[in-house]
């Protein structure tokens, strides 16, 4: 799909500011909340149901689908007809039996796509975020740069990143070799993951300097007291204190990479074995009306997502709501963190 | 922590992101601005400046005009439904206390997490039912799925940050709540909702697998799917030129609206990530 993943908005804010909030209502005047429950169930409700329309059910009709066969060809016609055979688990079966070649490789490349470029994209946002944070001239010029990868649209990025990376293009003359980027090969696995890296690393890039901006000085400060070096300083206080907002923007990030599907779909092409990711094979099945197997691809794309996703939140502590106890304040974490027990929100 | 550093060592930095992020841009700029002759010039600047490419792109034949319309009425349409569903949404998980509050917002949000490929099997072959295929509700419908819980998440923090009080005044002074909301809440939110607006219409602009999967007339394309598939007069040769020209054209207004906003952006990106 399009690049549309959701920046880590802005939910946390205001939530502490909230909580005083919260206990003043209980003897504010009584109109502020009656019938709050129905007002609310009023308001959310239309956003409930597009939401059920366009992704419950979609989710459930591709289920359902995916227990079913490729539709046979009405020769008469040369439509396909209602004649989709319900084959049960075949489709499944199938992945995970002879014909599942195609799948794996597909899985393959999205795993090894997602890993590198997260991992990449996270050092290099790192960097740029503290480049940004310690230039006090030319900050508003260095920010407004880095929003521009993030507002390049994605398929205009690969057409020219192709260009770019072009046998005849500005990447050889500068190299000084000849790399047929865009062919099969390994070549193509490193190109998607140069341009991926480029699109995105600007955006964690952001989100770690917010991170950065709200770290008070005077902890910095204790530890310089304390002999700390830059390093250790690094090590063991800017990271664990960006560490909530590194970990949201690290999962979007991977639920990102793990759909990613017009980059490699335009810089190097539809059905290409070294660059095909799931969402390019489950796409490239349905515009074959093979929907069956395109929705079992779709079906296992969606757990995998779905993994990733509780694996952040369970094993690692991303916070997405928002609504994290006050009680852990940033500060009280990085002294613990200091003095040497890291696992503290797993 | 930099002090050992050498005082010129962060402007290198900072010189050194600006050229990451914006020579690629640059050169996408140069090339379409340059004959097609030339086009494999690797000079910095393109000399003469030409603006054939430009003219490729925009002739009747190429149907790029067309494109760039159906792009801006996608993007657009998709944009104002999800902001006007996200603004009562919003303001109810910002403001009033219900059951089961945290799950439902958690559940907006994850849904914005579903890969859209799952969604749009289904759809596909649901629109090719209804007829659908070819139509921009076809496009529109289905990119609600992210721009929906898009809008509403960023709303919901923006509605979060301004004081209550302020709907409490109104209402002391005889407002009903909805009054508030309109009279009071929406204009001193109207930084936020055009915050929001911006980052959704973005991301429905940009949009790519719903619209090259439910179109195959090249006269419901959108932008990005038409430049994708753009041909050259010859056959086998990439028509590299308008390709770039077509990418600055579908590019600049968003540069153009980000830099404009960038502030606004920048906090309304991160401000979640901030806590």
């Amino acid at each position: 799909m399009a690049r549309t993943e959701i920046p880590p908005g802005p939910a946390a804010v205001g939530q502490r500011s909230r909580r005083p909030g919260r206990r003043r209502r209980s003897y504010a005047p009584a109109r502020a909340t009656a019938g709050s429950g129905r007002l609310a169930a009023l308001l959310i409700s239309p956003t409930l149901l597009v939401l059920t329309v366009v992704v419950l059910c979609p989710t459930l009709m591709a289920l359902r689908e995916s227990l079913y066969g490729p539709e046979v060809l009405d020769a008469r016609t040369g439509f396909f007809g209602d004649t989709e055979p319900f084959v049960r688990l075949k489709n499944y079966a199938d992945i995970f039996g002879q014909g599942g070649g195609r799948f794996w490789n597909a899985f393959r490349n999205t795993t090894v796509f997602t890993v590198v470029t997260v991992g990449l994209e996270t050092v290099a946002g790192t960097a740029m975020a503290l480049i940004m944070h310690k230039a006090f001239r030319g900050r508003g010029l260095v920010r407004a740069a880095v929003l521009v990868p993030w507002a390049v649209p994605t398929a205009v990025c690969a057409l020219l990143w192709r260009w770019i990376l072009n046998s005849d293009g500005i990447a050889n003359a500068v190299l000084g070799h000849q790399i047929l980027w865009t062919a099969e090969g390994v070549q193509a696995k490193v190109a998607v993951i140069v341009v991926e890296v480029w699109k995105t690393a600007p955006f964690i890039g952001l989100l770690v300097l917010a991170g950065l901006q709200v770290i008070p000085q005077d902890v910095y400060e204790a530890a310089r007291l304390d002999g700390a070096s830059p390093l250790r300083q690094f090590w063991h206080i800017t990271l664990p204190l960006v560490k909530p907002a590194l970990l949201v923007a690290m999962l979007f990030r991977c639920l990102g990479a793990l759909r990613m599907f017009d980059l490699p779909y335009i810089l190097i092409g539809a059905r290409k074995n070294s660059v095909e990711t799931l969402s390019m094979l489950a796409q490239n099945e349905a515009s074959n009306v093979r929907f069956g197997p395109a929705a079992a691809y779709a079906v296992l794309l969606f757990l995998y997502v779905f993994a990733v996703a509780l694996a952040f939140v369970r094993l690692l502590g991303a916070d997405l709501v928002g609504d994290t106890v006050p009680g852990t304040s940033a500060r009280g974490r990085g002294k613990r963190t200091l003095s040497g027990r890291r696992e503290r929100t797993s | 922590m930099w002090r050992g550093w050498l005082p010129f060592v962060p402007y290198a930095g900072v010189l050194a992101v600006v050229v990451y992020c914006l020579a690629p841009f640059y050169w996408m700029l140069v090339s379409s601005l340059r004959r097609a002759s030339d086009l494999f010039d690797t000079s910095p600047l393109p000399s003469p400046v030409s603006l054939e490419n430009y003219q490729a792109v925009l002739d009747p034949a190429q149907g790029f005009a067309r494109a760039l319309l159906n792009s801006l009425i996608v993007a657009g349409t998709t944009t104002v439904l999800a902001l006007l569903l996200a603004m009562c949404t919003a303001y109810a998980m910002a403001r009033l206390s219900f059951r089961f509050k945290r799950l439902i917002l958690t559940l907006i949000i994850a849904t914005s997490m579903f890969p859209v490929v799952s969604i749009v099997i289904p759809l596909l072959k649901l629109f090719t039912g209804i007829g659908w295929i070819n139509t921009y509700q076809a496009m529109i419908v289905p990119s609600m799925s992210f721009a929906l819980p898009l809008a509403v998440w960023n709303l919901t923090a923006f509605f979060r940050q301004m004081p209550e009080e302020l709907e409490h005044a109104a209402m002391v002074d005889g407002c009903t709540r909805g009054q508030a909301f309109r009279k009071v809440i929406i204009p001193l939110a109207a930084p936020g909702i055009l915050t929001t607006a911006i980052i959704t219409f973005i991301a429905a602009w940009n949009e790519f697998l719903i619209a090259v999967s439910v179109t195959n007339k090249p006269q419901l394309q959108t932008a990005p799917v038409a430049v994708s598939k753009f041909v050259g007069a010859q056959t086998y040769e990439t028509p590299f030129g308008s390709q770039m020209a077509a990418g600055v054209l579908i590019t600049i207004p968003l540069v153009i609206t980000v830099l404009l906003f960038q502030h606004r952006i920048v906090t309304g990106l991160a401000a979640g990530a901030a806590k």
